[in-house]
């Protein structure tokens, strides 16, 4: 079967779309036959992130409605192979998703040969987002250094365990926290949960920790995936995540600040 | 900064208070999400009971529900003020 992720937060605006683009494009640098599908239906975002907004044609509702065909609407990436995109319609409501929709996609991907689907959530904890979690093997629950990011987190960790497939028939989702917009010195000055606290607090294992980084608006910017940009810190953090995720074991980087010169450890 | 951190250390830094805010507003969702769909007006309830005796805050009262393999327990833990006041 393919196996079937989901990015999911709960919280808006923590980084799910870019760790869905930078995840499906890990996954596929590595030779695997990846789809992401954006489930924000209405609000459609992913397709910039991934930058193949111009070459949207059909969408995931499109092919729920039987009004195209899956290999019709699915758009190949133009920077790594083994890569497709499945936009979400930015003019349906969410309602257009429903279980038996969704799971014949789900069924169709699987006959196409997809290794991996990758399910980017909309926030908040309707429709949209349950869809989104609702045929999950795996969540990658993306987490900021935050209050209200962890408490919704929380939240939606509660969701993946009751109202999934998976819960449902008496299995669990697998749970992976991933970290991101993590600032070392912030951490250090005692202004920013530490990634032990939100550890502590989610009880959750841990998959990455991306540090808060300029190369992430850059690469939103030009519609490429930060994961390609290999010299940032947060590029290298992501491909340490994939890494992780199928299995390697790799030691969390970008968490200590930086060492600072001699005279800066003198006066600074 | 340096060895001026030396004098601030006696507040609690900003992310110690969140830490310990979240710790306690996640343990009270959890609850109401693990338990009977009733638990969180049971506990307004019981807080309203107790109120017409001793004057308490949400923290002192604690609600326990716990899933147990023949039958389930509702704990119920209440702090009362000190003596003195």
């Amino acid at each position: 079967m393919s196996r079937i992720v989901v990015v999911t937060s709960g919280k808006g605006g923590v980084g799910k779309t870019t760790t869905s683009a930078a995840f499906a494009t890990g996954l596929a640098m590595r030779g695997y036959k990846t789809a992401v599908i954006d489930f924000d239906v209405g609000l459609r975002n992913l397709d910039l992130i991934m930058g193949c907004e111009r070459r949207v044609v059909y969408d995931f509702v499109n092919v729920i409605n039987n009004e195209a065909s899956l290999n019709q609407a699915l758009i190949r990436d133009k920077h790594v192979e083994n890569l497709h995109i499945l936009p979400a319609s930015q003019t349906r409501d969410k309602d257009a998703l429903t279980p038996e929709g969704v799971g014949r996609v789900m069924d169709d991907l699987h006959e196409l040969g997809f290794d991996f689907i990758v399910c980017d959530s909309p926030a908040g904890i309707e429709r949209g987002a349950h869809m989104a979690m609702y045929y999950a093997d795996d969540a990658i629950v993306v987490t900021n250094p935050e209050v209200s990011s962890v408490r919704d987190s929380d939240r939606i960790l509660g969701l993946l365990q009751s109202k999934t497939h998976r819960a449902e028939r008496g299995e669990s989702v697998r749970e992976h926290l991933l970290i991101t917009r993590y600032s070392p010195a912030r951490v250090q000055a005692g202004e920013m949960l530490a990634m032990e606290d939100i550890l502590e607090i989610l009880a959750v294992p841990l998959i990455g920790v991306i540090p808060e980084s300029q190369s992430v608006l850059q690469a939103s910017n030009s519609g490429a995936p930060v994961i390609l940009d290999k010299v940032s810190d947060a590029g290298q953090a992501y491909d340490d995540f994939v890494r992780r995720f199928l299995g390697e074991t790799v030691p969390h980087r970008f968490l200590e600040v930086e060492k600072k010169g001699f005279f800066k450890k003198l006066f600074g | 900064m340096g060895w001026f951190n030396y004098f601030k250390q006696s507040k609690p830094t900003s992310a110690k208070v969140a830490k310990e805010r979240l710790q306690i507003v996640i343990a009270h969702e959890r609850l109401d999400r693990n338990g009977p769909e009733y638990l969180p007006q049971l506990r307004r309830d019981i807080m309203e009971v107790i109120r017409k005796y001793v004057p308490i805050s949400d923290e002192q009262v604690n609600v326990q529900f716990e899933k147990g393999a023949d039958f389930d327990v509702l704990e119920l833990n209440i702090a009362l003020p000190d003596r003195d006041h």
